[in-house]
């Protein structure tokens, strides 16, 4: 991988995950709808939402928390570029926590109780999801001789083969990446709950809007790592991880829905657990 | 053409209503009605939303609430009176402690008498407020154009 390819990855990936984000969010919204026996919104309400924020007056509690969405925003542009160019898994994986970091330290300098609880959430659930997306990373590293990306082209059997184990860990962690039900403990996608708006408690306006944006580009990339478990050499195995893709949102969709919201400690405890247990069990199969 | 009709998120706030109206207003929001086909989100937070609920006459103790409330929501900003005596004060309007109607605290755009006010007469009120939000969306627009 070049710093060029990089590059011109990020930009091309700040142009197209948000519109292929907005999409997917509006499936989101249309298919918990159906599942609630309602109508729903049309499929472009995520959109409409964004623009409408970004019309709203610019006021914010101070002024650098609006530099910290940016740089979180900027943040998960450069992760997903360097994904979809074939970079560095491990810097991809690198990047999206920094730019989750950004995104916590947005909360707490607003000094808001119910923005620092939903942060204090928000880190328990990075701390969560990390071991398994480290695990995952290094599982790929074994699977495949090579931490870039693009090494899945070379490869004779797709990656799920060899770790399948750690792709079951991965999408165990996801829910609680997408910050879906059971485990949205720091903010939650759907109306009034104990902790007002969580994490986004004091972000409004174009703030906001910049949030939105960044979780499209964060769902896109997640997906990205679901489908890297299904590319091998054969082209038309892209069109495999893309259906693999959409199955696994509308799984995420399906448990969002079904499950009611988990403590803290269950949520930390079971993501570890899973990352241990996967992770671990994953690497004796490989070696032996 | 303004995007702030396409999804207007509302806010609810009880001043002293006698849960009546409260009850129509959650109602309205429920999948019977489907208030998320044209958007309508309940937020629990004034800094996101567009549309401010008020059910209930403004008394001594609450009548703080609800300037906060409105001072907090981000413009532009709608503010629906539901329910009689958010309009006028109600059957309430002569109880020693009663201020009246919630323009007696914040500026008012839509009432949407009743007692209880019907979720048909929300939606409605709701309708008549996204227009309003509308307006002083392109307001709002034309004013940022005129600072710069
Ligand atoms: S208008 Fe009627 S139902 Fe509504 S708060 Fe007043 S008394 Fe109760």
């Amino acid at each position: 991988m070049t710093m060029l390819s990089a590059l011109i990855g990020t930009l091309l990936f700040a142009v197209i995950a948000p519109i292929l984000g907005c999409l997917l969010a509006g499936l989101d919204r249309v298919v918990s709808a159906r599942m609630q026996g309602r109508v729903g919104p049309p499929l472009l309400q995520p959109y409409y939402d964004v623009r409408k924020l970004l019309e709203k007056e610019d006021a914010s509690v101070n002024s650098v928390e609006k530099t910290y969405i940016i740089c979180a925003l900027a943040f998960a542009a450069v992760s997903g570029g360097i994904f979809f160019s074939g970079g560095n898994l491990l810097l991809c994986v690198f990047m999206i926590t920094l730019s989750s970091m950004f995104f916590i330290v947005a909360a707490y300098s607003t000094r808001s109780p119910y923005a620092e609880i939903g942060a204090h959430r928000e880190t328990l659930q990075v701390m969560s999801y990390e071991p398994m997306v480290l695990l995952f990373a290094i599982a790929f590293f074994m699977a495949t001789g090579s931490f870039n990306t693009a090494s899945v082209f070379a490869l004779e059997l797709p990656a799920v083969v060899s770790i399948w184990l750690v792709f079951l860990g991965l999408l165990y962690v996801l829910t609680i990446k997408l910050r879906k039900s059971p485990f949205d403990l720091s903010m939650s996608h759907h109306a009034h709950q104990e902790i007002v708006r969580g994490i986004t408690t004091e972000m409004s306006g174009p703030t906001l809007a910049l949030v939105e944006i960044t979780h499209w580009m964060e769902n896109v990339l997640f997906l990205g790592w679901v489908g890297l478990f299904f590319v091998w050499g054969n082209p038309i195995s892209i069109v495999l991880a893309l259906v693999v893709m959409v199955f696994v949102y509308l799984l995420e969709i399906f448990i969002d829905n079904n499950f009611a919201r988990v403590k803290w400690q269950l949520m930390l405890k079971s993501a570890w657990l899973v990352a241990l247990v996967c992770g671990t069990l994953n690497f004796v199969l490989l070696v032996f | 053409m303004a995007f702030a009709s396409k999804s207007p998120w509302v806010i609810h706030y009880d001043a002293s209503s006698c849960n009546g109206c409260d009850i129509e207003v959650l109602a309205t929001l429920c999948p019977g009605f489907d208030g998320e086909r044209f958007g309508v989100v309940n937020t629990g937070n004034p800094k996101h939303a567009d549309i401010f609920l008020v059910t209930g006459s403004v008394n001594e103790r609450n009548i703080s609430v609800i300037k906060e409330i409105y001072d907090q929501m981000l413009e532009p900003k709608v503010v629906v009176a539901c329910g009689i005596c958010a309009c006028s004060g109600g059957i309430f309007h002569d109880c020693y402690n009663v201020i009246g109607g919630v323009d007696k605290a914040i500026p008012v755009d839509v009432y949407a008498p009743g007692c209880a006010v019907r979720p048909e007469a929300i939606i409605d009120a709701i309708v008549e407020g996204v227009a309003v939000l509308d307006e002083k969306s392109k307001a709002l627009k034309e004013q940022k154009k005129g600072a710069r």
